[in-house]
């Protein structure tokens, strides 16, 4: 008996072992390769030797353009994910706690959006804003971008707001809070938690971005850093600059780890509130 | 299409004064009529908090898709037949830029619609499978759980075009792909290989969402039910078969119909991975992107609308499929139920 305990508890870390090394392993690669020397850059040793910082010199020299595109990546996320929050925490609590007609088919609506090909509205979009003289500006990229970003919100936020007890306004507003002062005074602040994910989750998407900010540029100094490192022009003597694209890709990747870290917990909770009702 | 219903619709109904639809029954009715004391006046309120988001998207979504609708039926700017000059404004061509998809241009389009089609079933079907097990393996695991979960977010968070040039680089004819499999595979030209890792590489970005979704809804499940199945003698296979499966199916249906529609829009990867223009490889989203990059807004429309019809079947019907139950439930008797149990499944997923 306890023999089969034993066997299944190794099959158990077995498993996990795998699952781990299968999220993780291309990820390392990425960080080994981005380490290696441009000399061995075709080694398939595990740990790069020597260490070599090469790779990221090359990135933050000045002919990438690399800083500034991640500075772009900082500007278009960041307002996008502003302004999707803004509009979405509204309709959000709207959708947890009013009783309107039509409810049920506009949260359907919205949602729905965000399933939407991306390319049919950049398609009709980039010849707007080629009429209009939009190409190469930050609002060109933020302006499509909240069609994903801002059901996502809408939708995070609305299952965050549900799940907070209905008695807390109730009370609010008998001790005389109007519905908007009981919102401000006691709704934001005990939801900052889920407003704070659902910024996180919106911001990961809208940094991931990839199609529509493609599109929209065709100057360096206005792309953002997924497209600029899709573009980085080999300084090396091979086609692709593998090194420096690991190197680049590694530093975009960063920050995002770090949240992921920092902030497990909540995100999943984020991710799983909507699929596992 | 997503935003048909215009703000004022909801602007105008007041919930005390409006008509109530006919053949509702008496349960929401009275569940309305109790709620009313505690929200009155919520009708112009909620209005007023939903119509910025819903002008934006009418502006961001349905106004561009009412524009892709016209655009298809317009040509390219290039010599006037009449006239013999460069015209300046593009030729009005009716249909004839739908009847050049399926004629004409038809290998071209037909190759990206199978290769969207592929793409889709075949990966939502591969990540499916290593998701469910993920999850099955992660729901045992008791000791260094934070570690699983943050390492399964790590897929998830690395930029798709970032992961294109990673698998890029792994796919590389010198790359650690062909070093572990001891062959020369050209893996990023042409041919079934590239789709392959194309393959690979979306799969191994997307299962362990799937796996975090299917854990989830693994977690709301009563360990009752399968205490009791083990006392009448049911082996693991069968508990899974019979008790894990169905009870997970809701929340795994939704993640698959999500990734299904994801799947078909793919653009990212296979334009890093292996590049545009690439048969065997280029997917809709690409072909359209691609003629709208080289100014033939036209076409590129007329693919952009095909593609959102494809994607708008393939959605409705899912939503036949799972019922009406698809975007969550929104107020009505049985909201507080489910309510309850979303709320467990994310204590427990956190704990």
């Amino acid at each position: 008996m306890t023999a089969t305990v034993k066997w299944r508890t190794w099959l158990l870390y077995l498993g996990v072992a795998g699952v781990v090394a299968y999220c993780l392993a291309p990820f390392y690669w990425m960080l080994v390769s981005s380490l290696r020397r441009t000399s061995d850059i075709f080694d398939t040793t595990l740990l790069p030797s020597p260490v070599s910082f090469e790779n990221y010199r090359a990135v933050f020299s000045p002919s990438q353009g690399f800083g500034r595109a991640l500075l772009n990546s900082l500007i278009v996320s960041g307002i996008t994910t502003v302004l999707a929050l803004a509009l979405a925490t509204f309709t959000a609590y709207a959708m947890a706690r009013l009783e309107f007609r039509f409810k049920r088919l506009i949260l359907t609506l919205i949602i729905a959006t965000s399933m939407f090909p991306v390319v049919s509205i950049v398609v009709p979009l980039l010849k707007l804003f080629t009429d209009i003289g939009w190409i190469n500006t930050y609002q060109a990229m933020i302006v499509p971008s909240m069609s994903f970003a801002l059901p996502l919100a809408v939708w995070n936020l609305t299952t965050f707001f549900r799940q907070m007890p209905d008695e807390l306004e109730q009370a609010a507003m008998i001790d005389g809070c109007t519905r908007g002062q009981a919102f401000r005074k006691i709704i934001v602040p005990l939801a900052a938690p889920g407003i704070f994910t659902t910024a996180i989750i919106t911001f990961i998407a809208a940094w991931n971005e990839f199609l529509i900010a493609l599109s929209m540029t065709n100057r360096p100094s206005i792309q953002t850093a997924p497209v600029a490192i899709s573009k980085f022009s080999g300084a090396s003597q091979f086609d692709t600059p593998f090194g420096s694209q690991m190197a680049a890709g590694v530093l975009v990747t960063i920050p995002l780890v770090i949240m992921v870290l920092l902030f497990q917990r909540r995100i999943v909770a984020g991710l799983t509130a909507g699929a596992a009702k | 299409m997503a935003t048909r219903t215009p703000p004022e619709t909801a602007a105008n109904r007041h919930p005390g004064t409006a008509p109530r639809r006919a053949g509702r029954s008496a349960g929401p009715m009275r569940s309305r009529r109790g709620r009313k004391s505690a929200t009155a006046g919520s009708g112009r309120m909620a209005a007023l908090l939903v119509s910025p988001t819903l002008l934006v998207l009418t502006v961001v979504v349905l106004y561009p898709t009412i524009m892709a609708l016209r655009e298809s039926l317009y040509g390219t700017k290039g010599l006037d037949p009449k006239t013999g000059f460069i015209s300046d404004t593009e030729p009005f061509v009716g249909l004839q830029n739908y009847a050049d998809i399926f004629g004409e241009a038809g290998e071209r389009f037909w190759n990206a619609f199978w290769n969207t089609t592929f793409f889709a079933v075949v990966t939502v079907g591969l990540e499916t499978v290593i998701g469910v097990a993920m999850a099955l393996i992660m729901h045992r695991a008791f000791s260094g759980r934070a570690l699983v979960r943050a390492s399964i977010l790590i897929p998830w968070a690395i930029p798709t075009a970032i992961s294109g040039l990673l698998w890029r680089w792994i796919f590389n004819s010198d790359g650690v792909a062909n070093a572990l499999i001891g062959q020369q595979v050209l893996w990023t030209t042409e041919g079934f290989h590239a789709k392959v890792a194309v393959i690979i590489a979306e799969v191994w970005k997307t299962a362990p969402f799937i796996g975090l979704l299917v854990l989830a809804g693994l977690q709301v499940i009563g360990k009752e039910v399968y205490e009791a199945a083990r006392m009448d003698g049911a082996s693991p296979l069968r508990q899974f078969w019979h008790i894990t499966l169905p009870l997970v199916k809701p929340a795994l249906l939704v993640a698959v119909l999500f990734r299904c529609l994801d799947a078909l829009r793919m653009f990212d990867l296979p334009y890093l991975l292996v590049g545009s223009q690439k048969n065997s490889v280029e997917t809709l989203s690409m072909l359209a992107q691609n003629e709208a990059s080289n100014v033939r807004f036209g076409p590129a429309a007329a693919y952009a609308v095909v593609l959102f019809v494809y994607v708008l079947l393939i959605a409705l019907g899912f939503v036949r499929l799972l019922g009406a139950d698809v975007v969550g439930d929104a107020g009505g008797p049985g909201g507080k139920k489910r309510r309850r149990a979303s709320l467990r499944g994310r204590v427990e997923v956190s704990a």
